[in-house]
């Protein structure tokens, strides 16, 4: 999810007390590690955080549905980038940390940020039991042993007029996106490693305005750590994570550059079997643009993946779901009309 | 027409090039001493809205302990865990080769954006640098140049930060302090989340704190600057009486060019207008050159105030002067205002002067025995509604306003008091010549009136500052004498070296008397709070001022508090009244005792009190009581013993040197700028008697002719002057000592919280009225030395020339 990381190169670069430790990016990696092909994945360990690599990050979207019927979504990531690749105690940390949280309804859509710096308890994930927090956001997991870490987590979030804690039970495997969780980004072959849980069912509860509501759903994590920079010419991207409700999911997204852009997809069947498409199987094109705060981003997206006979189009819950962070960008959730109907989550940026 | 009109009134400066120095130095003189003040008082007010501004302390809300102790880092996390969006600093003191600096440890991840004046993600910075060990200093330029060549870490420079500031890392301030795992207080971020646990919940030993609009040290240096801006306004007064008779002069001098212009045609109107833009002119260049004068006199003065400042409040303030706009703009102002305003009268008079009326130039307007009696009526007017606003009035301008009025009310009754004094004289003397002598001076005084009130000003000025000076160092040496008991005062650096220190003194010296404190806000105002035991050596010494007579043993009991005067006088306390310490805690004020020199209130309890209300009081300073030969010895072994710096073990002399040296230099600048005050009243009346001297010679053409030689006529014209200006310092002795009195009664006690009793010193008033008549002999001898080289044709032409 190559997207992710531009969003978060945006992030810190126009955080000007972060942006330092991120001028070198257009260069090499300054002896942070490397992604390399071939490595395997091991869990619980590559849940929890890898300070040698640059950036990493904890992602979770959530397609709610609450008892008074209306559609709802929840946002909740922790991002992590180090000024240097190692770890130091207290103050002296060189891991920094910021929270996204969003909670979208019909009418509005809320968000908020958190940023705090490593080795002092403010911000950090730990294993055994899993748990990624920021301040008073928390993804804690209670699995019980030998189920994966991931398997059970409770969310919690709060921001300006909104809060939601959200209980998440995997129904299915966790799944490596790419070869095995080596995840090639580009054609100039940039790589990173990521995985994702895209199983689970949710239960809890929102708070809009003091107002508070029983939901139920479905939610996606992903988990992606690099060192590497990104191309120069990209300009943004369009970023989908789609639940059928045939039970299987698709994840895909294009960067757009001066030309064609590059997209890619990974299919993804109900038992958790992935099925990386190759480069270009993915086409997206936008259907509706609409204003808001000043941007025009597209607002309906008609989605085809003919190897899979995907021909589907993507309407948002609400047009505005404009993330108002210190880099701002749009995500928010879409019901899916056409071959294969569902819910899901969008993401664009650079628009 | 125009132009030629406004040519030929130039064309007087032209003849009269001396007449026009004098009006253009005085006038630049006045400006710059009122610009000097400006801008100290412009840079001392920057820096203490920079020191304000520090980390948003003036836009941020805040949370610290009650106590005003540090609070531990886990607070923060704790309190960010409950969802408050806050932000950590630690604040401290640290010498670096022997600079003390302030340094102010920041998070700049979590730092509110209101309270970020440094980007520390900009090129030259960079978090990585800022955060990583050794970290990286950001000082102001001249904090970098102070701290050259010493064993910092690198620094950068930004003129956001005041003087003596060092903004640092958190971390990296948290070691420099030697405080791990400590904070001062926590910055809340104005944009908080609705969901936040309560405060009482979370850290319960917390308390919000407003923002600081006004920073307590701009509240406390306030008085300071009311004084120096007091003294900037009298020499801009005195300065004025210069240009008043300057422009006075010229105007008489140019009768007959008036009446020709009006005769031939010009109007009214716009010779009016023409003479205004020849002031307009005339100001504006005298301003420029006062303001750039000003400029160098206040860069001369600032490092004394800058001095005394930091020994007086602890202000920083840079010892460089930075050049701001609002000066120039005001210095300029003031005077084109005060020049338009000395020329006000005269450009009424020719207003209302008949066309042709006698182009005859006078000495002067004769100034008739009625003009001086209304004159000297208004004169005791402002000084009764000086009595008023002194009874009545409250505050520090009401007591400026008054010593204005006073000071104007003295000047106006000083031309009676003259004439009534030189016809006594007359009277008295015997002799054509002796007798002419005064009637001729009491002729001459209209004219050098203005300039003798002047001088009155500046002699008033003097004495009055001069015994308010003295009164206050003899009454602060011997209060120090008093507060200063103990033959050492040891500051140790840590609690556990605190416990030692104490037993090795216990078992060397003849008393070890624990000086703890702790700090805490009531009535609106910090305030310190010490603990002392109980001892002789407060019962027979401690400076009190009122106390109940029981108050040593209440103390020692902890059933009573004892007030600092400046306190006292701020929150209007008297004997009995509880005063409040700790959440629930009161205890009754017992006795008040005078606190010269300290800027804040400050309350003394019994040091076991002090132990149980404040279980957190800094422990860490001692006095030692031991036979006084015996004390530097005692000294040696403790720094020895304890490897303790220097400046941890001080003896009694070298507090005292060092208060007295505060003292001086904070009187300093008062004692430079009476100088100049001085200055500019000599050369008022170096001004009248100069242009009077070209105008004399009908008055002194009859006395030549009937005998006396012109080195007679120019002696006596000297001692004329000598005897003017001792008439004027025999007044100008009891106005200065009024002066003292409002300064030390009134002034003071505003500004300062203190009262001092008033002490006389006849001899420096002896020293000042042989300055007086020196600076008359002087101002005199030129326009003398010129008629002494007068042709005898000249004044054989007084009785040809019609006039």
């Amino acid at each position: 999810m190559n997207a992710r990381l531009i969003i978060l190169m945006l992030l810190l670069m126009a955080v000007p007390a972060l942006a330092q430790g991120f001028a070198g990016l257009g260069g090499d990696a300054q002896g942070f590690a490397m992604p390399r092909r071939g490595v395997p994945l091991a869990f619980p360990r590559d849940h929890g955080a890898h300070p040698d690599y640059r950036i990493e990050w904890w992602y979770l979207t959530a397609n709610l549905k609450g008892d008074d019927g209306r559609d709802y979504g929840a946002q909740w990531t922790l991002f992590r980038s180090a000024l240097a690749p190692e770890e130091r105690p207290g103050w002296q940390s060189p891991q920094l940390w910021m929270g996204h949280a969003a909670l979208t309804t019909a009418e509005r859509h809320y968000s908020a940020e958190r940023v705090g710096r490593g080795g002092v308890g403010q911000a950090g994930v730990t294993l055994a039991p899993f748990s990624a927090a920021i301040d008073d956001w928390n993804m804690v997991g209670h699995a019980k042993p030998p189920a994966d870490e991931l398997s059970a987590l409770t969310i919690t979030a709060a921001g300006e007029g909104f809060s939601y804690r959200l209980e998440l039970d995997a129904q299915g495997p966790l799944v490596l996106q790419g070869e095995r969780g080596y995840s090639v980004k580009s054609a100039q072959g940039q790589a990173s490693y990521y995985y994702s849980q895209p199983f689970y069912r949710v239960t809890g509860s929102i708070t809009v305005d003091g107002k508070e509501i029983v939901v139920t759903g479905q939610a996606w994590f992903d988990h992606e750590w690099s060192s590497q920079p990104l191309a120069k010419d990209q300009t943004g991207w369009d970023w989908f994570s789609f639940h059928f409700d045939s039970g299987a999911k698709l994840m895909g997204f294009r960067l757009r550059d001066q030309g064609d852009g590059f997209t890619s997809a990974t299919w993804i069947n109900p038992d958790g079997t992935p099925e990386p498409q190759p480069p270009g199987a993915l086409t997206v094109t936008p259907r509706a643009w609409a204003e808001m705060k000043g941007h025009r981003v597209p607002v309906q997206w008609n989605v085809s993946l003919p190897a899979r006979g995907v021909a589907v189009t993507t309407a948002p819950v609400i047009e505005d779901a404009w993330m108002e962070t210190q880099v701002e960008y749009w995500e928010g959730p879409v019901r899916i009309t056409g071959s294969h109907p569902g819910v899901g989550y969008v993401e664009m940026t650079g628009y | 027409m125009l132009a030629q009109g406004f040519l030929a009134l130039l064309s007087h400066w032209r003849r009269h090039r001396l007449q026009l120095a004098m009006l253009l130095l005085g006038l630049a003189l006045a400006t710059a001493l009122w610009s000097a003040v400006q801008a100290i008082n412009g840079e001392a007010r920057a820096s203490y809205a920079r020191a304000a501004a520090v980390v948003g302390q003036d836009r941020l809300e805040q949370l610290v302990r009650a106590d005003g102790m540090r609070l531990p880092q886990s607070d923060y996390i704790a309190l960010r865990k409950a969802g408050w969006l806050v932000s950590p600093v630690i604040e401290g003191e640290k010498r670096f080769d022997g600079e003390r600096l302030r340094i102010l440890g920041i998070d700049p991840v979590t730092l509110p954006r209101e309270a970020a004046q440094v980007d520390v993600g900009a090129e030259d910075i960079g978090l990585s640098r800022f955060i990583t060990p050794p970290g990286l200093f950001i000082v102001s330029r001249e904090t970098a140049d102070r701290l050259a060549g010493a064993a910092t870490p690198p620094l950068s420079i930004s003129e956001a930060l005041p003087s003596g500031t060092v903004l640092t890392d958190i971390g990296i301030a948290q070691d420099l302090l030697d405080a791990p795992g400590q904070l001062s207080r926590l910055l809340i971020d104005p944009r908080q989340p609705t969901a936040a646990k309560p405060l009482a919940e979370v850290a319960p030993h917390l308390v919000r704190r407003a923002p600081v609009a006004e920073s307590d040290l701009s509240r406390l240096t306030d008085s300071f600057h009311l004084n120096l801006t007091a003294f900037g306004l009298l020499a801009f007064a005195v300065g004025l009486f210069i240009v008043h008779s300057a422009i006075g002069l010229a105007f008489e001098q140019r009768r007959p060019v008036i009446r020709t212009l009006r005769a031939v045609g010009l109007p009214l109107r716009t010779l009016i207008g023409l003479m205004v833009a020849e002031l307009l002119v005339l100001s504006t260049v005298a301003g420029l050159i006062g303001v750039a004068l000003g400029y160098g006199v206040a860069a001369l003065l600032l490092p004394d105030v800058a001095a005394s400042l930091r020994g007086l409040y602890g202000a920083e303030v840079p010892g460089t002067l930075s050049i701001r706009p609002s000066v120039w703009g005001l210095g300029l102002a003031i005077a084109v205002a005060g020049t338009l305003a000395s020329a006000a009268s005269r450009l009424w008079r020719i207003a209302a002067m008949p066309l042709l009326a006698p182009a005859r130039p006078r000495a002067w307007s004769l100034a008739s025995e009625r003009s001086l009696r209304l004159q000297a009526a208004a004169g005791l007017a402002l000084l009764a509604a000086a009595w008023l606003i002194v009874g009545f009035g409250a505050g520090l301008v009401a007591g400026f306003t008054a010593l204005g009025a006073m000071l104007l009310g003295a000047a106006l009754i000083l031309p009676l008091l003259l004439s009534v004094l030189l016809k006594l004289a007359a009277a008295l003397s015997k002799g054509v010549v002796a007798q002419w002598f005064w009637a001729d001076t009491r002729q001459q005084l209209p004219g050098l009136s203005l300039a003798l009130m002047a001088l009155l000003l500046a002699l008033a000025a003097n004495a009055g500052v001069g015994t308010m000076v003295q009164s206050f160092r003899q009454t602060f040496v011997g209060w120090l004498d008093q507060r200063l008991p103990s033959e050492l005062y040891v500051t140790t650096r840590s609690a556990a070296e605190s416990l030692q220190v104490r037993e090795w003194l216990r078992q060397r010296s003849d008393a070890v008397l624990p000086i703890w404190n702790a700090e805490l806000r009531m009535f609106g105002q910090p305030v310190q709070v010490f603990g002392i035991a109980d001892h002789a050596t407060y019962r027979d010494h401690w400076p009190m001022l009122e106390a109940e007579p029981d108050a040593w043993d209440r103390i020692a009991r902890g059933e009573g508090v004892l007030a600092n005067e400046q306190l006292m006088r701020r929150a209007a306390l008297r004997l009995g009244d509880t005063i409040p310490l700790e959440a629930g805690v009161s205890l009754p004020l017992v006795g008040v005792f005078s606190d010269y020199g300290n800027p804040k209130g400050q309350v003394i309890i019994g040091v076991d009190m002090l132990v149980k209300l404040f279980p957190d009081a800094s422990r860490l300073r001692y006095a030692v009581r031991i036979a006084p030969d015996r004390a530097p010895q005692l000294a040696a072994d403790l720094r020895r013993a304890f490897d303790l710096p220097l400046e941890n073990v001080v003896n009694q002399a070298t507090v005292k040197d060092f208060s007295l040296k505060i003292f001086e230099r904070t009187f300093a600048v008062t004692a430079a700028l009476n100088v100049l005050t001085l200055g500019v009243a000599g050369l008022a009346i170096f001004a009248s008697l100069l242009t009077l001297s070209g105008m004399r010679l009908s008055q002194l053409a009859p006395a030549w002719a009937m005998g006396l030689a012109l080195r007679r006529l120019a002696l006596l014209e000297v001692l004329r002057s000598a005897a003017l200006a001792s008439f004027t310092m025999l007044a100008a002795v009891p106005v200065g000592l009024g002066l003292a009195w409002m300064l030390l009664a009134v002034i003071n006690v505003e500004a300062f919280g203190w009262r001092l009793p008033m002490h006389l010193f006849p001899l420096d008033w002896l020293r000042l009225f042989l300055l007086a008549v020196a600076s008359a002999v002087l101002a005199a001898l030129l326009p003398a030395l010129w008629l002494t080289r007068r042709r005898p044709a000249d004044l054989v032409k007084v009785f040809a020339n019609e006039r």
